[in-house]
Protein backbone atom coordinates (compact mmCIF):
# COMPACT_ATOMS: atom_id res chain seq x y z
CA UNK A 1 0.00 0.00 0.00
CA UNK A 2 2.91 2.22 -0.72
CA UNK A 3 0.31 4.80 -2.72
CA UNK A 4 -2.75 3.96 -0.64
CA UNK A 5 -1.40 5.07 2.56
CA UNK A 6 0.16 8.38 1.22
CA UNK A 7 -2.94 8.74 -0.45
CA UNK A 8 -4.92 8.51 2.87
CA UNK A 9 -2.53 11.09 4.56
CA UNK A 10 -2.47 13.14 1.91
CA UNK A 11 -6.61 13.21 1.13
CA UNK A 12 -6.57 13.64 5.05
CA UNK A 13 -10.08 15.54 5.19
CA UNK A 14 -11.98 13.91 2.64
CA UNK A 15 -11.51 10.81 4.63
CA UNK A 16 -11.59 11.94 7.51
CA UNK A 17 -15.49 12.95 6.49
CA UNK A 18 -15.54 9.25 5.22
CA UNK A 19 -14.58 7.63 8.43
CA UNK A 20 -17.17 9.41 10.69
CA UNK A 21 -19.80 8.70 8.16
CA UNK A 22 -18.85 4.78 8.77
CA UNK A 23 -18.48 5.66 12.61
CA UNK A 24 -21.59 7.00 12.51
CA UNK A 25 -23.48 4.31 10.90
CA UNK A 26 -21.90 2.06 13.03
CA UNK A 27 -22.78 3.96 15.89
CA UNK A 28 -26.63 3.43 14.77
CA UNK A 29 -26.51 -0.11 14.18
CA UNK A 30 -24.49 -0.88 16.67
CA UNK A 31 -26.45 0.99 19.15
CA UNK A 32 -29.55 -0.65 17.40
CA UNK A 33 -28.44 -4.27 17.95
CA UNK A 34 -27.36 -3.51 21.63
CA UNK A 35 -30.94 -2.49 22.02
CA UNK A 36 -32.82 -4.98 19.97
CA UNK A 37 -30.89 -7.63 22.17
CA UNK A 38 -31.95 -5.71 25.12
CA UNK A 39 -35.58 -5.61 24.44
CA UNK A 40 -35.67 -8.86 23.29
CA UNK A 41 -34.14 -10.02 26.48
CA UNK A 42 -37.14 -7.86 28.30
CA UNK A 43 -39.51 -9.42 25.96
CA UNK A 44 -38.32 -13.04 26.02
CA UNK A 45 -35.75 -13.81 29.37
CA UNK A 46 -38.47 -15.75 31.22
CA UNK A 47 -38.99 -18.17 28.38
CA UNK A 48 -35.37 -18.81 27.09
CA UNK A 49 -34.18 -19.07 30.39
CA UNK A 50 -36.25 -21.79 31.30
CA UNK A 51 -34.97 -24.88 32.02
CA UNK A 52 -35.89 -26.34 29.37
CA UNK A 53 -35.60 -27.10 25.97
CA UNK A 54 -39.07 -27.55 24.34
CA UNK A 55 -42.35 -25.68 25.08
CA UNK A 56 -45.42 -27.57 23.45
CA UNK A 57 -48.43 -25.44 22.88
CA UNK A 58 -52.19 -26.66 22.34
CA UNK A 59 -54.12 -24.05 20.18
CA UNK A 60 -57.58 -23.62 20.01
CA UNK A 61 -57.34 -24.43 16.09
CA UNK A 62 -54.63 -26.59 15.00
CA UNK A 63 -53.25 -24.67 12.53
CA UNK A 64 -52.38 -21.64 14.62
CA UNK A 65 -49.35 -20.27 15.10
CA UNK A 66 -47.64 -21.32 19.24
CA UNK A 67 -49.36 -18.10 20.62
CA UNK A 68 -49.25 -17.52 25.07
CA UNK A 69 -52.07 -15.53 25.21
CA UNK A 70 -54.16 -18.68 23.48
CA UNK A 71 -52.33 -21.69 24.10
CA UNK A 72 -54.36 -23.51 27.07
CA UNK A 73 -52.80 -27.51 27.74
CA UNK A 74 -54.65 -29.83 29.98
CA UNK A 75 -53.30 -32.17 33.08
CA UNK A 76 -54.16 -34.90 30.47
CA UNK A 77 -51.97 -33.70 27.86
CA UNK A 78 -48.78 -32.99 30.80
CA UNK A 79 -49.24 -36.58 31.77
CA UNK A 80 -49.21 -37.88 28.60
CA UNK A 81 -45.64 -35.91 27.89
CA UNK A 82 -44.28 -36.63 30.54
CA UNK A 83 -45.19 -40.63 29.89
CA UNK A 84 -43.61 -40.05 26.39
CA UNK A 85 -40.93 -42.17 25.50
CA UNK A 86 -37.69 -39.85 25.44
CA UNK A 87 -38.98 -37.07 28.03
CA UNK A 88 -36.70 -36.26 30.82
CA UNK A 89 -39.10 -33.99 32.36
CA UNK A 90 -42.59 -32.10 31.46
CA UNK A 91 -43.90 -29.58 34.00
CA UNK A 92 -47.10 -27.52 33.02
CA UNK A 93 -46.52 -23.61 33.14
CA UNK A 94 -49.27 -21.16 33.87
CA UNK A 95 -48.23 -17.44 31.55
CA UNK A 96 -50.67 -14.81 32.59
CA UNK A 97 -49.85 -11.08 31.95
CA UNK A 98 -51.77 -9.02 34.88
CA UNK A 99 -51.88 -6.63 37.38
CA UNK A 100 -50.09 -6.61 41.21
CA UNK A 101 -50.35 -4.19 43.58
CA UNK A 102 -48.29 -3.84 46.76
CA UNK A 103 -49.64 -2.12 49.79
CA UNK A 104 -47.39 1.64 48.34
CA UNK A 105 -48.40 0.54 44.44
CA UNK A 106 -49.13 -1.49 41.65
CA UNK A 107 -47.28 -2.56 38.40
CA UNK A 108 -47.92 -5.15 35.53
CA UNK A 109 -46.35 -8.43 36.06
CA UNK A 110 -46.75 -12.20 34.45
CA UNK A 111 -47.44 -14.35 36.61
CA UNK A 112 -45.79 -17.93 36.09
CA UNK A 113 -47.78 -20.88 37.78
CA UNK A 114 -45.62 -23.78 38.92
CA UNK A 115 -45.65 -26.95 40.67
CA UNK A 116 -43.73 -26.44 43.82
CA UNK A 117 -40.57 -27.91 43.51
CA UNK A 118 -40.55 -27.83 40.36
CA UNK A 119 -37.08 -26.88 38.03
CA UNK A 120 -38.85 -24.26 36.78
CA UNK A 121 -38.77 -22.48 39.64
CA UNK A 122 -35.37 -20.43 40.29
CA UNK A 123 -33.72 -22.35 42.86
CA UNK A 124 -34.02 -19.34 45.78
CA UNK A 125 -38.15 -20.11 45.64
CA UNK A 126 -38.20 -23.78 44.73
CA UNK A 127 -39.95 -24.49 48.24
CA UNK A 128 -42.62 -22.20 47.03
CA UNK A 129 -45.65 -22.71 49.24
CA UNK A 130 -49.85 -22.32 48.16
CA UNK A 131 -50.89 -18.87 48.92
CA UNK A 132 -47.38 -17.23 48.47
CA UNK A 133 -45.88 -15.94 45.62
CA UNK A 134 -41.75 -15.04 43.97
CA UNK A 135 -40.61 -12.12 43.04
CA UNK A 136 -37.97 -11.43 40.44
CA UNK A 137 -35.43 -8.41 41.34
CA UNK A 138 -37.35 -5.82 39.20
CA UNK A 139 -41.13 -7.04 40.27
CA UNK A 140 -39.71 -6.69 43.79
CA UNK A 141 -38.27 -2.91 43.18
CA UNK A 142 -41.33 -2.24 40.96
CA UNK A 143 -43.39 -2.98 43.41
CA UNK A 144 -41.67 -1.85 46.62
CA UNK A 145 -42.27 -4.93 48.04
CA UNK A 146 -39.64 -7.48 50.33
CA UNK A 147 -39.79 -10.48 52.14
CA UNK A 148 -43.43 -11.13 54.26
CA UNK A 149 -44.78 -8.16 52.62
CA UNK A 150 -48.86 -8.85 51.02
CA UNK A 151 -48.94 -8.40 47.03
CA UNK A 152 -52.24 -8.94 45.59
CA UNK A 153 -51.90 -10.91 42.10
CA UNK A 154 -54.40 -10.56 39.69
CA UNK A 155 -57.14 -10.47 43.21
CA UNK A 156 -55.34 -13.29 44.83
CA UNK A 157 -53.67 -11.69 48.36
CA UNK A 158 -50.82 -13.70 48.69
CA UNK A 159 -47.67 -13.66 51.08
CA UNK A 160 -43.74 -12.52 49.28
CA UNK A 161 -42.07 -15.87 50.22
CA UNK A 162 -38.82 -15.11 48.21
CA UNK A 163 -37.40 -12.56 46.05
CA UNK A 164 -34.98 -14.33 43.86
CA UNK A 165 -32.32 -11.92 42.52
CA UNK A 166 -32.92 -12.11 39.14
CA UNK A 167 -33.99 -10.21 36.02
CA UNK A 168 -36.44 -12.21 34.73
CA UNK A 169 -39.13 -10.80 32.36
CA UNK A 170 -42.01 -11.75 29.93
CA UNK A 171 -43.14 -9.30 27.57
CA UNK A 172 -41.37 -6.25 29.13
CA UNK A 173 -43.12 -6.90 32.10
CA UNK A 174 -41.35 -8.38 35.58
CA UNK A 175 -42.16 -11.71 36.10
CA UNK A 176 -43.68 -13.29 39.79
CA UNK A 177 -43.89 -16.90 40.66
CA UNK A 178 -46.94 -18.31 42.34
CA UNK A 179 -47.79 -22.37 42.90
CA UNK A 180 -50.07 -23.82 39.75
CA UNK A 181 -53.07 -24.04 41.64
CA UNK A 182 -52.85 -20.34 43.13
CA UNK A 183 -51.97 -19.53 39.53
CA UNK A 184 -54.96 -21.83 38.19
CA UNK A 185 -57.48 -19.82 40.25
CA UNK A 186 -56.71 -16.55 39.00
CA UNK A 187 -56.54 -16.96 35.67
CA UNK A 188 -59.08 -16.97 33.91
CA UNK A 189 -60.46 -20.50 33.30
CA UNK A 190 -59.94 -21.85 29.62
CA UNK A 191 -61.51 -25.30 28.80
CA UNK A 192 -62.20 -27.98 31.66
CA UNK A 193 -60.59 -28.28 35.46
CA UNK A 194 -57.47 -27.06 35.83
CA UNK A 195 -55.40 -25.96 33.05
CA UNK A 196 -52.27 -24.08 31.86
CA UNK A 197 -50.46 -22.36 29.49
CA UNK A 198 -47.86 -24.96 28.17
CA UNK A 199 -45.60 -27.80 29.06
CA UNK A 200 -42.33 -26.90 29.51
CA UNK A 201 -40.17 -30.21 28.15
CA UNK A 202 -36.69 -31.73 28.72
CA UNK A 203 -36.28 -33.83 25.85
CA UNK A 204 -33.22 -36.51 25.18
CA UNK A 205 -34.36 -37.14 21.70
CA UNK A 206 -36.46 -34.23 20.02
CA UNK A 207 -35.83 -35.24 16.61
CA UNK A 208 -37.98 -38.96 17.47
CA UNK A 209 -40.23 -37.53 19.82
CA UNK A 210 -41.88 -34.34 18.94
CA UNK A 211 -43.57 -34.91 15.78
CA UNK A 212 -45.14 -38.39 17.00
CA UNK A 213 -46.43 -36.76 20.68
CA UNK A 214 -47.77 -33.69 18.89
CA UNK A 215 -49.81 -35.47 17.02
CA UNK A 216 -51.32 -38.06 19.24
CA UNK A 217 -51.63 -35.38 21.46
CA UNK A 218 -53.27 -32.53 19.68
CA UNK A 219 -49.81 -30.38 21.08
CA UNK A 220 -47.22 -27.61 18.90
CA UNK A 221 -44.37 -28.23 20.37
CA UNK A 222 -41.17 -25.81 19.75
CA UNK A 223 -38.03 -25.22 20.94
CA UNK A 224 -37.92 -22.48 23.74
CA UNK A 225 -35.70 -19.91 21.12
CA UNK A 226 -38.86 -20.44 18.44
CA UNK A 227 -41.34 -19.90 21.70
CA UNK A 228 -40.10 -16.40 21.78
CA UNK A 229 -42.34 -15.65 18.55
CA UNK A 230 -45.17 -16.76 20.30
CA UNK A 231 -44.77 -13.67 22.37
CA UNK A 232 -46.71 -10.79 20.65
CA UNK A 233 -44.08 -8.19 21.33
CA UNK A 234 -41.31 -9.74 20.44
CA UNK A 235 -42.25 -10.50 16.90
CA UNK A 236 -43.15 -7.05 16.43
CA UNK A 237 -40.01 -5.03 17.88
CA UNK A 238 -37.97 -7.56 16.86
CA UNK A 239 -39.15 -7.79 12.80
CA UNK A 240 -39.04 -3.74 12.71
CA UNK A 241 -35.89 -3.44 14.86
CA UNK A 242 -33.87 -5.70 12.50
CA UNK A 243 -35.12 -4.46 9.22
CA UNK A 244 -33.56 -1.04 10.06
CA UNK A 245 -30.36 -2.59 11.18
CA UNK A 246 -30.36 -4.57 8.00
CA UNK A 247 -31.79 -1.17 5.82
CA UNK A 248 -28.64 0.59 7.70
CA UNK A 249 -25.71 -2.00 6.58
CA UNK A 250 -27.27 -1.68 2.95
CA UNK A 251 -27.03 2.36 3.13
CA UNK A 252 -23.69 2.05 4.34
CA UNK A 253 -22.51 -0.40 1.72
CA UNK A 254 -23.92 2.24 -0.70
CA UNK A 255 -22.09 5.49 1.07
CA UNK A 256 -19.14 3.31 1.20
CA UNK A 257 -19.81 2.54 -2.07
CA UNK A 258 -20.34 6.11 -3.56
CA UNK A 259 -17.40 7.26 -1.93
CA UNK A 260 -15.18 5.36 -3.60
CA UNK A 261 -16.77 5.37 -6.67
CA UNK A 262 -16.28 9.28 -6.64
CA UNK A 263 -12.85 8.50 -5.41
CA UNK A 264 -11.32 6.06 -7.61
CA UNK A 265 -12.73 8.60 -10.99
CA UNK A 266 -11.21 11.34 -9.08
CA UNK A 267 -8.16 9.30 -9.15
CA UNK A 268 -8.10 7.73 -12.25
CA UNK A 269 -5.35 9.80 -14.15
CA UNK A 270 -2.79 8.62 -11.36
CA UNK A 271 -3.97 5.00 -11.74
CA UNK A 272 -3.48 5.50 -15.47
CA UNK A 273 -0.07 6.67 -14.30
CA UNK A 274 0.74 3.72 -12.28
CA UNK A 275 -0.46 1.56 -15.17
CA UNK A 276 1.81 3.08 -17.76
CA UNK A 277 4.83 2.76 -15.09
CA UNK A 278 4.19 -0.59 -14.71
CA UNK A 279 1.59 -1.34 -12.20
CA UNK A 280 -0.20 -4.18 -12.42
CA UNK A 281 -3.75 -4.16 -12.32
CA UNK A 282 -3.35 -6.92 -9.26
CA UNK A 283 -1.23 -4.84 -7.64
CA UNK A 284 -3.29 -1.65 -7.96
CA UNK A 285 -6.49 -2.95 -6.95
CA UNK A 286 -4.76 -4.38 -3.61
CA UNK A 287 -2.98 -1.25 -3.00
CA UNK A 288 -6.72 0.05 -3.52
CA UNK A 289 -8.86 -2.54 -1.84
CA UNK A 290 -6.10 -2.20 1.13
CA UNK A 291 -7.00 1.44 1.39
CA UNK A 292 -10.74 0.64 1.94
CA UNK A 293 -10.45 -1.68 4.03
CA UNK A 294 -8.17 0.70 6.55
CA UNK A 295 -11.05 3.22 6.23
CA UNK A 296 -13.16 0.38 7.06
CA UNK A 297 -11.61 -1.24 9.87
CA UNK A 298 -11.04 2.98 11.46
CA UNK A 299 -14.53 3.82 10.56
CA UNK A 300 -16.49 0.76 12.26
CA UNK A 301 -13.92 0.63 14.89
CA UNK A 302 -14.39 3.81 16.12
CA UNK A 303 -18.56 3.53 15.54
CA UNK A 304 -18.76 0.43 17.96
CA UNK A 305 -16.61 1.71 20.63
CA UNK A 306 -18.15 4.42 20.99
CA UNK A 307 -21.50 2.64 21.02
CA UNK A 308 -20.27 0.28 23.64
CA UNK A 309 -19.31 3.41 25.61
CA UNK A 310 -22.55 4.86 25.22
CA UNK A 311 -24.53 1.47 26.15
CA UNK A 312 -22.61 1.74 28.99
CA UNK A 313 -23.53 5.28 29.98
CA UNK A 314 -27.38 4.61 29.44
CA UNK A 315 -27.45 1.24 30.38
CA UNK A 316 -29.96 2.43 33.45
CA UNK A 317 -32.07 4.39 31.00
CA UNK A 318 -32.44 1.91 27.96
CA UNK A 319 -32.55 -1.64 27.72
CA UNK A 320 -29.17 -2.50 25.82
CA UNK A 321 -27.27 -5.49 26.08
CA UNK A 322 -22.94 -5.21 24.97
CA UNK A 323 -22.02 -8.28 23.77
CA UNK A 324 -19.91 -10.27 20.64
CA UNK A 325 -23.87 -10.28 18.99
CA UNK A 326 -24.38 -6.85 19.17
CA UNK A 327 -20.85 -5.61 18.97
CA UNK A 328 -18.12 -7.88 16.94
CA UNK A 329 -21.20 -9.43 14.85
CA UNK A 330 -22.81 -6.09 13.70
CA UNK A 331 -18.95 -4.75 13.10
CA UNK A 332 -17.77 -7.58 11.10
CA UNK A 333 -20.73 -7.53 8.67
CA UNK A 334 -20.31 -3.48 8.29
CA UNK A 335 -16.74 -4.10 7.18
CA UNK A 336 -18.06 -7.21 4.76
CA UNK A 337 -20.90 -5.14 2.87
CA UNK A 338 -18.28 -1.80 3.02
CA UNK A 339 -16.09 -4.17 1.75
CA UNK A 340 -18.11 -5.28 -0.84
CA UNK A 341 -19.48 -1.80 -2.11
CA UNK A 342 -15.84 -0.74 -2.28
CA UNK A 343 -14.93 -3.52 -4.66
CA UNK A 344 -17.82 -2.64 -6.68
CA UNK A 345 -16.51 0.61 -7.39
CA UNK A 346 -12.58 -0.07 -7.27
CA UNK A 347 -13.24 -2.76 -9.63
CA UNK A 348 -13.45 -0.04 -12.40
CA UNK A 349 -9.44 0.50 -12.23
CA UNK A 350 -9.35 -2.52 -14.13
CA UNK A 351 -10.54 -0.42 -16.82
CA UNK A 352 -8.61 2.62 -17.04
CA UNK A 353 -6.43 2.49 -20.27
CA UNK A 354 -2.48 3.37 -19.38
CA UNK A 355 -2.76 4.91 -22.50
CA UNK A 356 -4.31 8.51 -20.85
CA UNK A 357 -1.53 8.69 -19.18
CA UNK A 358 0.19 10.40 -22.56
CA UNK A 359 -2.58 12.96 -22.37
CA UNK A 360 -1.75 15.98 -20.86
CA UNK A 361 -3.87 16.53 -17.11
CA UNK B 1 20.09 -2.56 -25.93
CA UNK B 2 18.93 -0.97 -29.39
CA UNK B 3 15.01 -0.44 -29.82
CA UNK B 4 14.10 -1.57 -32.96
CA UNK B 5 10.49 -0.44 -34.77
CA UNK B 6 9.53 -2.38 -37.20
CA UNK B 7 6.97 -1.72 -39.60
CA UNK B 8 4.66 -0.01 -37.36
CA UNK B 9 1.13 0.25 -38.14
CA UNK B 10 -1.44 1.48 -35.74
CA UNK B 11 -4.99 2.30 -36.71
CA UNK B 12 -7.97 3.78 -34.19
CA UNK B 13 -11.48 3.09 -35.04
CA UNK B 14 -13.00 6.58 -35.66
CA UNK B 15 -16.93 6.15 -35.84
CA UNK B 16 -17.76 3.53 -38.76
CA UNK B 17 -14.22 4.45 -40.31
CA UNK B 18 -11.00 4.22 -39.00
CA UNK B 19 -7.71 6.42 -38.69
CA UNK B 20 -4.23 5.22 -39.27
CA UNK B 21 -2.09 7.46 -36.75
CA UNK B 22 1.33 5.23 -37.82
CA UNK B 23 1.76 4.32 -40.86
CA UNK B 24 4.18 1.62 -41.64
CA UNK B 25 7.14 3.15 -39.69
CA UNK B 26 10.41 1.61 -39.03
CA UNK B 27 13.03 2.95 -36.87
CA UNK B 28 15.99 1.76 -35.18
CA UNK B 29 16.87 3.54 -31.99
CA UNK B 30 20.54 2.50 -30.96
CA UNK B 31 21.70 1.86 -27.12
CA UNK B 32 23.18 5.15 -25.61
CA UNK B 33 21.66 7.49 -28.04
CA UNK B 34 18.90 10.06 -28.52
CA UNK B 35 16.20 10.35 -31.87
CA UNK B 36 14.00 13.18 -31.70
CA UNK B 37 10.28 12.69 -33.45
CA UNK B 38 9.47 15.98 -34.92
CA UNK B 39 6.37 16.75 -36.16
CA UNK B 40 3.24 18.66 -36.45
CA UNK B 41 0.23 18.35 -33.88
CA UNK B 42 -1.68 15.48 -34.85
CA UNK B 43 0.94 14.01 -36.91
CA UNK B 44 1.22 10.35 -34.90
CA UNK B 45 3.53 11.39 -32.25
CA UNK B 46 2.41 10.05 -29.38
CA UNK B 47 0.98 7.75 -30.93
CA UNK B 48 4.00 5.94 -31.64
CA UNK B 49 5.49 6.59 -28.68
CA UNK B 50 2.40 4.56 -26.72
CA UNK B 51 3.38 1.75 -29.43
CA UNK B 52 6.88 1.69 -28.22
CA UNK B 53 5.84 2.06 -24.57
CA UNK B 54 3.67 -0.77 -24.76
CA UNK B 55 0.75 1.48 -23.86
CA UNK B 56 -1.00 0.88 -27.05
CA UNK B 57 -0.72 -2.84 -28.71
CA UNK B 58 -0.08 -1.71 -32.86
CA UNK B 59 -2.17 -2.78 -35.15
CA UNK B 60 0.69 -4.71 -37.16
CA UNK B 61 4.45 -4.83 -36.64
CA UNK B 62 6.97 -5.24 -33.26
CA UNK B 63 8.53 -3.36 -30.90
CA UNK B 64 11.93 -5.14 -29.95
CA UNK B 65 14.23 -4.22 -27.69
CA UNK B 66 17.90 -5.98 -28.54
CA UNK B 67 16.62 -9.05 -30.47
CA UNK B 68 13.35 -9.74 -28.37
CA UNK B 69 9.86 -8.91 -29.20
CA UNK B 70 8.42 -6.85 -26.40
CA UNK B 71 5.53 -5.50 -27.83
CA UNK B 72 3.43 -6.72 -30.67
CA UNK B 73 -0.04 -7.11 -31.90
CA UNK B 74 -1.06 -9.94 -29.59
CA UNK B 75 1.51 -9.62 -26.42
CA UNK B 76 -0.50 -10.13 -23.64
CA UNK B 77 -1.10 -7.03 -21.18
CA UNK B 78 0.50 -8.59 -18.23
CA UNK B 79 3.53 -9.39 -20.22
CA UNK B 80 3.59 -5.69 -21.63
CA UNK B 81 3.13 -4.20 -17.96
CA UNK B 82 5.81 -6.37 -17.37
CA UNK B 83 8.19 -5.10 -19.73
CA UNK B 84 7.29 -1.76 -19.03
CA UNK B 85 7.98 -2.32 -15.62
CA UNK B 86 11.41 -3.70 -16.06
CA UNK B 87 12.38 -2.14 -19.64
CA UNK B 88 11.36 0.87 -20.51
CA UNK B 89 11.08 4.43 -18.55
CA UNK B 90 8.39 6.56 -19.81
CA UNK B 91 8.15 10.40 -19.47
CA UNK B 92 5.09 11.98 -20.06
CA UNK B 93 3.87 15.25 -22.07
CA UNK B 94 2.71 16.61 -18.21
CA UNK B 95 5.09 15.53 -15.32
CA UNK B 96 2.05 13.31 -14.21
CA UNK B 97 3.59 13.28 -10.52
CA UNK B 98 1.35 11.73 -7.67
CA UNK B 99 -0.15 14.13 -5.35
CA UNK B 100 0.65 13.05 -2.11
CA UNK B 101 4.41 11.75 -2.76
CA UNK B 102 7.60 13.61 -2.69
CA UNK B 103 9.85 13.34 -5.26
CA UNK B 104 11.93 10.62 -3.72
CA UNK B 105 8.91 9.06 -2.76
CA UNK B 106 7.90 8.98 -6.98
CA UNK B 107 11.35 7.52 -7.35
CA UNK B 108 11.19 4.48 -4.61
CA UNK B 109 7.75 4.11 -5.86
CA UNK B 110 9.51 1.87 -8.91
CA UNK B 111 11.14 -0.10 -6.57
CA UNK B 112 7.97 -0.73 -4.67
CA UNK B 113 5.79 -1.93 -8.21
CA UNK B 114 8.82 -4.48 -8.69
CA UNK B 115 8.04 -5.87 -5.07
CA UNK B 116 11.14 -4.43 -3.54
CA UNK B 117 11.49 -2.70 -0.55
CA UNK B 118 11.50 0.48 -1.52
CA UNK B 119 14.36 1.37 0.65
CA UNK B 120 16.88 -1.02 -1.82
CA UNK B 121 16.55 2.11 -4.12
CA UNK B 122 17.15 4.72 -1.73
CA UNK B 123 20.77 5.55 -3.33
CA UNK B 124 19.84 5.17 -6.66
CA UNK B 125 16.96 7.51 -6.45
CA UNK B 126 18.94 10.45 -4.42
CA UNK B 127 21.81 9.89 -7.10
CA UNK B 128 19.20 10.38 -9.70
CA UNK B 129 17.53 13.26 -7.74
CA UNK B 130 21.01 14.59 -7.72
CA UNK B 131 21.63 13.94 -11.43
CA UNK B 132 18.31 16.14 -12.01
CA UNK B 133 19.78 18.67 -9.63
CA UNK B 134 17.33 18.43 -7.22
CA UNK B 135 19.14 16.33 -4.40
CA UNK B 136 17.42 19.28 -1.36
CA UNK B 137 14.06 19.28 -2.73
CA UNK B 138 13.75 15.60 -2.55
CA UNK B 139 11.34 15.03 0.30
CA UNK B 140 9.37 18.23 -1.28
CA UNK B 141 5.54 16.81 -2.77
CA UNK B 142 4.71 17.94 -6.39
CA UNK B 143 2.66 21.11 -5.33
CA UNK B 144 6.22 22.23 -3.50
CA UNK B 145 7.99 22.25 -7.03
CA UNK B 146 7.98 24.49 -10.33
CA UNK B 147 6.78 22.98 -13.30
CA UNK B 148 10.76 22.24 -14.82
CA UNK B 149 11.65 20.76 -11.51
CA UNK B 150 8.22 18.55 -11.53
CA UNK B 151 8.93 17.81 -15.43
CA UNK B 152 13.06 16.73 -14.40
CA UNK B 153 11.67 14.74 -11.36
CA UNK B 154 9.49 12.84 -14.12
CA UNK B 155 12.88 12.14 -15.71
CA UNK B 156 14.48 10.82 -13.17
CA UNK B 157 11.71 8.66 -12.09
CA UNK B 158 11.66 6.98 -16.01
CA UNK B 159 15.01 6.17 -15.21
CA UNK B 160 15.34 4.37 -12.01
CA UNK B 161 16.26 0.63 -12.60
CA UNK B 162 18.13 1.60 -15.85
CA UNK B 163 15.82 1.02 -18.25
CA UNK B 164 16.88 -0.09 -21.86
CA UNK B 165 14.31 2.33 -23.45
CA UNK B 166 13.66 5.52 -22.19
CA UNK B 167 10.26 7.64 -23.92
CA UNK B 168 10.03 11.27 -23.49
CA UNK B 169 7.10 12.91 -24.71
CA UNK B 170 6.90 16.38 -25.45
CA UNK B 171 9.26 17.66 -22.48
CA UNK B 172 9.59 21.18 -23.60
CA UNK B 173 6.08 21.95 -23.83
CA UNK B 174 5.41 23.83 -20.65
CA UNK B 175 8.99 25.23 -20.88
CA UNK B 176 10.53 28.52 -22.04
CA UNK B 177 13.42 27.91 -24.50
CA UNK B 178 16.31 28.16 -22.35
CA UNK B 179 14.56 25.11 -19.96
CA UNK B 180 13.28 23.21 -22.80
CA UNK B 181 17.13 23.10 -24.27
CA UNK B 182 18.48 22.18 -21.10
CA UNK B 183 15.78 19.24 -20.04
CA UNK B 184 16.60 18.05 -23.44
CA UNK B 185 20.47 18.23 -22.98
CA UNK B 186 19.92 16.54 -19.78
CA UNK B 187 17.50 13.75 -21.30
CA UNK B 188 20.38 13.34 -24.04
CA UNK B 189 23.19 13.32 -21.30
CA UNK B 190 21.37 10.74 -19.21
CA UNK B 191 20.67 8.10 -22.05
CA UNK B 192 24.23 8.04 -23.42
CA UNK B 193 25.77 7.68 -19.79
CA UNK B 194 23.09 4.86 -18.96
CA UNK B 195 23.01 3.33 -22.15
CA UNK B 196 19.78 3.91 -22.90
CA UNK B 197 17.68 3.92 -25.87
CA UNK B 198 15.98 7.15 -26.28
CA UNK B 199 13.48 8.64 -27.82
CA UNK B 200 11.98 12.46 -26.89
CA UNK B 201 8.76 13.77 -28.90
CA UNK B 202 9.04 17.60 -29.76
CA UNK B 203 7.37 19.71 -32.29
CA UNK B 204 9.96 22.50 -31.09
CA UNK B 205 13.04 22.01 -33.39
CA UNK B 206 15.35 24.79 -31.67
CA UNK B 207 15.17 22.80 -28.45
CA UNK B 208 16.78 19.31 -30.47
CA UNK B 209 20.19 20.59 -30.85
CA UNK B 210 21.61 18.01 -28.44
CA UNK B 211 20.08 14.70 -29.96
CA UNK B 212 22.03 12.63 -32.06
CA UNK B 213 18.97 12.19 -34.61
CA UNK B 214 16.39 13.70 -35.41
CA UNK B 215 13.33 12.27 -37.53
CA UNK B 216 9.95 14.17 -38.70
CA UNK B 217 6.75 12.11 -38.98
CA UNK B 218 4.03 13.78 -41.36
CA UNK B 219 -0.04 11.79 -41.12
CA UNK B 220 1.86 8.83 -39.41
CA UNK B 221 4.74 8.56 -41.77
CA UNK B 222 8.48 8.97 -41.34
CA UNK B 223 9.74 11.64 -43.67
CA UNK B 224 12.93 12.50 -43.20
CA UNK B 225 15.81 10.91 -41.69
CA UNK B 226 18.35 13.24 -40.49
CA UNK B 227 21.34 11.29 -39.10
CA UNK B 228 24.02 13.12 -36.89
CA UNK B 229 27.22 11.95 -35.46
CA UNK B 230 26.64 10.33 -32.03
CA UNK B 231 28.71 12.30 -29.81
N1 LIG C 1 -7.16 7.15 -28.53
C1 LIG C 1 -7.39 7.63 -29.79
N2 LIG C 1 -8.46 7.23 -30.48
C2 LIG C 1 -8.71 7.68 -31.72
N3 LIG C 1 -7.91 8.55 -32.36
C3 LIG C 1 -6.81 8.98 -31.73
C4 LIG C 1 -6.49 8.56 -30.41
N4 LIG C 1 -5.34 9.16 -30.04
C5 LIG C 1 -4.97 9.93 -31.07
N5 LIG C 1 -5.84 9.83 -32.07
C6 LIG C 1 -5.70 10.47 -33.39
O1 LIG C 1 -4.52 9.98 -33.99
C7 LIG C 1 -3.83 11.03 -34.61
C8 LIG C 1 -2.42 11.15 -34.07
O2 LIG C 1 -2.53 11.60 -32.72
P1 LIG C 1 -1.27 11.79 -31.78
O3 LIG C 1 -1.77 12.05 -30.41
O4 LIG C 1 -0.39 10.62 -31.95
O5 LIG C 1 -0.63 13.10 -32.40
P2 LIG C 1 0.65 13.93 -31.90
O6 LIG C 1 1.58 13.95 -33.03
O7 LIG C 1 1.13 13.43 -30.61
O8 LIG C 1 0.00 15.38 -31.71
P3 LIG C 1 0.35 16.50 -30.63
O9 LIG C 1 1.59 17.17 -31.07
O10 LIG C 1 -0.82 17.42 -30.71
O11 LIG C 1 0.49 15.84 -29.29
C9 LIG C 1 -4.66 12.29 -34.42
O12 LIG C 1 -5.43 12.49 -35.58
C10 LIG C 1 -5.55 11.95 -33.25
O13 LIG C 1 -6.78 12.62 -33.38
MG1 LIG D 1 1.22 14.19 -28.51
Amino acid sequence: MFVALRDLRHARGRFTLMLVVIAMITFLVTFLASLTAGLSRESTSAVTDLPADHLAFAMPAPDDAPDFTASTVTPDQWQAWADAPGVTSADPLGVMTTRAESSTTTAPVTALGVEPGSVLLPGPARDLATGTVALSADAAAALAADVGDRVDVAGAELRVGAVVDEEVSFAHTPVVWTTLGDWQAVAAPRGDGPTATVVALTLDEPDATVAATDAALGTVTVTTAQARSAIGSFSAENGSLTTIQVFLLAISALVVGAFFTVWTISRAGDVAVLKALGASTRYLLRDAMGQAVVVLVLGVGAGTAVAVVAAALLGGAVPAVVGVATTLVPAVALVATGFVGAALAIVRITRIDPHAALAAR
Amino acid sequence: MDLHLDRITLVYPDGDETLTAVDDVSLTVPAGTTTALLGPSGSGKSSLLAVAGGLTRPTSGDVRIGEDVAFGPHTPLRAATRTRLEQVGIVFQAPQLLASLTALEQLELHAHLRGRRPATVRDEATALLGEVGLADLAHRHPAQLSGGQRQRVAIARALVGSPDVLLVDEPTSALDHERGTQVVELVTRLARERGAAAVIVSHDASTLGSVDRTVRIVNGRLETAEALVPG
